[in-house]
């Protein structure tokens, strides 16, 4: 699969033992540009469909904007519209499921883990079912299509969820790995996708692992673990950081749910702030798996960066990521008061 | 194809419905709770379809070219573990076990712990839509294999099932055969007290679907309305099935308060007397 190309050189050597690499150079997306997640999902699955011929795709009603008409219009024998009725999307998803199909079921965020929950707990996880769940329009930065567009609990609702696998991938390269990591997983898996643009943060030679978080850089002061779109803000707050003397890591915690407590825990014990970073309610998201996994085996000092338990409202993504806080600025505020 | 109804296939038929009553009674005294009523009004039903009807193997839950049965009403989880140790799923003894910790057979069907449930229900209004999934991926693989799938007369004031109900129909998903067990009662009360489901026949056929209207106690009726279904073309078919929950048992027969209540050892022994069998 051909994958963007962009800026960075940085490579994986961060694995051998002892070695912590310096933060990659700021990259504003490179040559690849910027890329909204949904973007990248539409054109993997179309990749995914001509690779395996179990793959089946479901929407309901919103294909132009999940980007699930590119595999529509290259397999309308493997495409079903179920129209404006997302528990039933759940559940004849789940029907292809068990008549041997692979099937990827796709709306937005809000719709599919809110409307059809009890039907993605009933049916889907209960029956440990092989459906894989891609959600776009996640989070606050949908826009202007105001709070009853914006998902800001989907991620909990996911991650409750017996059986359920999470992820969260930062942008369009990661989002490729993810859909091809997923289709060779058995079991029900919830995936995040964004509707706006977002820059490649992550190296050419990434390979997305199941539960296996990735390290930009280890931070001796602070690390933030983050998701999704939050992850090159992060990127831009530890090299603000920098500059100012203090020694901020990136973790890019892709896989919410199995979290990958073994880079949360060493990234812990090596500094003194554990900062989470999400564009998702505070209550029940990633500062939440990551508070829980902490409080229980390594009490450190966390923040969380989030929506404060609140809706959203219209607006450009840039006005609403400064209106809720979500910005390096913002970040790096809250990092130094609490260090 | 099989060929037509004989006499003894109906006389066959009618004795396995009472041996189903039969263990459905004794299984849910032993568990001293679970849904009678709404098990005994679709044991005729659901007979017909495994010891008739159904292409399906004990030896081999997974068969790829089997019929399906999805219980849609998976509260008449009774009903189903009866029918499936009557199939030779498993053991008989093993319904004694109905609702105890450890057991398979749980309070509502889970897939994952017992063969031949096809999938997890309990939760109601779901049903339809898995079985119209499972259609569309049969029709994928073109296997001819037929999915039915058994609703409650209350489930249909679910909204999913409304949305299940276009689906079938808008892909003419011919392979679907859906069974209401229209017993008039729910939880709560009269279906027409509790929420008017009336006209049901009118509601299906406007939705698309070749509606049969059957008396769901007739055996041959019942196996008519399945041979009809086959026939139609293009179009999902809804059996709406006129029953009587309680069915079989008298003094169980339209009481809505047996719904969700088991017999005691008591009635077990009277109801066993009138099916006049010792359920061995």
């Amino acid at each position: 699969m051909k994958r963007s190309s962009k800026g960075t050189s940085y490579c994986k050597t961060k694995k051998k033992n002892g070695d912590n690499p310096p933060l990659p150079p700021f990259s504003k997306g490179g040559m690849g540009g910027f890329i909204a997640t949904r973007d990248a999902y539409g054109e993997a699955l179309l990749e995914l469909g001509k690779s395996r011929a179990d793959v089946v795709v479901l929407d309901a009603d919103l294909s132009g904007s999940t980007k699930t008409g590119k595999f529509a219009k290259a397999f309308p024998e493997r495409f079903y519209n179920v129209g404006v009725s997302e528990q039933d999307l759940i559940g004849t998803a789940s029907g292809l499921s068990l008549a041997g199909k692979l099937p990827f079921a796709s709306t937005f965020a809000v719709f599919e883990t809110g409307r059809a929950w009890e039907q993605i707990r009933q049916t889907v996880c209960y029956s440990n079912l092989n459906v894989k769940l891609i959600a776009t329009h996640g989070g606050i930065t949908v826009g202007e299509d105001g709070a009853s567009h914006q998902a800001m609990e989907d991620i909990a609702l996911m991650r409750v969820l017996p059986n359920m696998t999470v992820v969260v991938p930062s942008d369009a390269h990661e989002t490729r790995q993810v859909v091809s990591a997923i289709s060779d997983h058995y079991g029900p898996v919830y995936v995040r996708l964004g509707r706006a643009k977002v820059p490649a943060v992550m190296p050419d030679d990434y390979e997305f692992k199941i539960g296996k978080a990735y390290v930009f850089h280890m931070g001796k002061d602070v690390n933030i673990v983050a998701i999704g779109i939050m992850v090159s803000t992060a990127l831009e707050v530890a090299r603000i950081l920098k500059h100012d003397g203090i020694d901020a890591g990136v973790i890019n915690m892709s896989t919410v749910k199995p979290l990958d407590t073994e880079v949360l825990l060493e990234a812990s014990k090596k500094c003194k702030l554990i900062v989470t970073a999400e564009e998702h309610s505070i209550i029940g998201g990633l500062g939440s798996a990551v508070s829980e996994v902490l409080s229980e085996n390594y009490p450190i000092k966390v923040r969380r960066i989030g929506i404060m338990d609140s809706f959203g409202c219209s607006g450009t993504p840039e006005e609403l990521l400064k209106l809720y806080g979500l910005t390096s600025e913002s970040i790096v505020k809250i990092i130094k008061e609490a260090l | 194809m099989k060929s037509a109804i004989t006499t003894t296939d109906i006389n066959f038929l009618k004795d396995k419905a009472r041996d189903l009553r039969i263990e459905i009674l004794k299984m849910l005294t032993e568990a001293g709770s679970g849904h009678t009523g709404g098990s005994l009004s679709a044991a005729d039903i659901v007979t017909a379809l495994y010891f008739y009807k159904m292409r399906h193997n004990a030896e081999d839950p997974k068969w790829r070219e089997r019929d399906r049965f999805l219980l849609s009403k998976g509260h008449a989880a009774p009903l189903l573990y009866a029918v499936l140790a009557l199939s030779g799923y498993f053991d008989k003894p093993l319904l004694k076990t109905l609702r105890k910790l450890g057991s398979p057979l749980q309070g509502h069907p889970c897939s994952k712990m017992l063969p031949g449930v096809e999938v997890s229900t309990g939760s109601l209004g779901q049903g339809l839509s898995i079985a119209n999934g499972i259609a569309l991926g049969l029709k994928l693989d073109r296997l001819n294999s037929r999915v039915y799938c058994l609703l409650g007369d209350g489930e249909i004031q679910e909204g999913q099932v409304w949305e299940a109900a276009m689906t079938a129909s808008h892909y003419r998903l011919d392979n679907v055969c859906a069974i209401i067990d229209n017993n008039g009662l729910q939880i709560d009360g009269q279906c027409c007290d509790v929420m008017s489901i009336e006209p049901i026949v009118d509601k299906w056929k406007a939705f698309g679907w070749h509606v049969i209207d059957i008396n769901g106690h007739d055996m041959e009726a019942i196996l008519e309305a399945f041979a009809e279904a086959e026939t139609v073309k293009l179009k999902p078919t809804m059996i709406i099935a006129r029953t009587v929950k309680g069915k079989g048992i008298s003094f169980f027969e339209g009481k809505v308060q047996y719904h969700g209540i088991a017999p005691t050892r008591e009635e077990l022994e009277k109801a066993l007397k009138e099916l006049g069998g010792n359920g061995q």
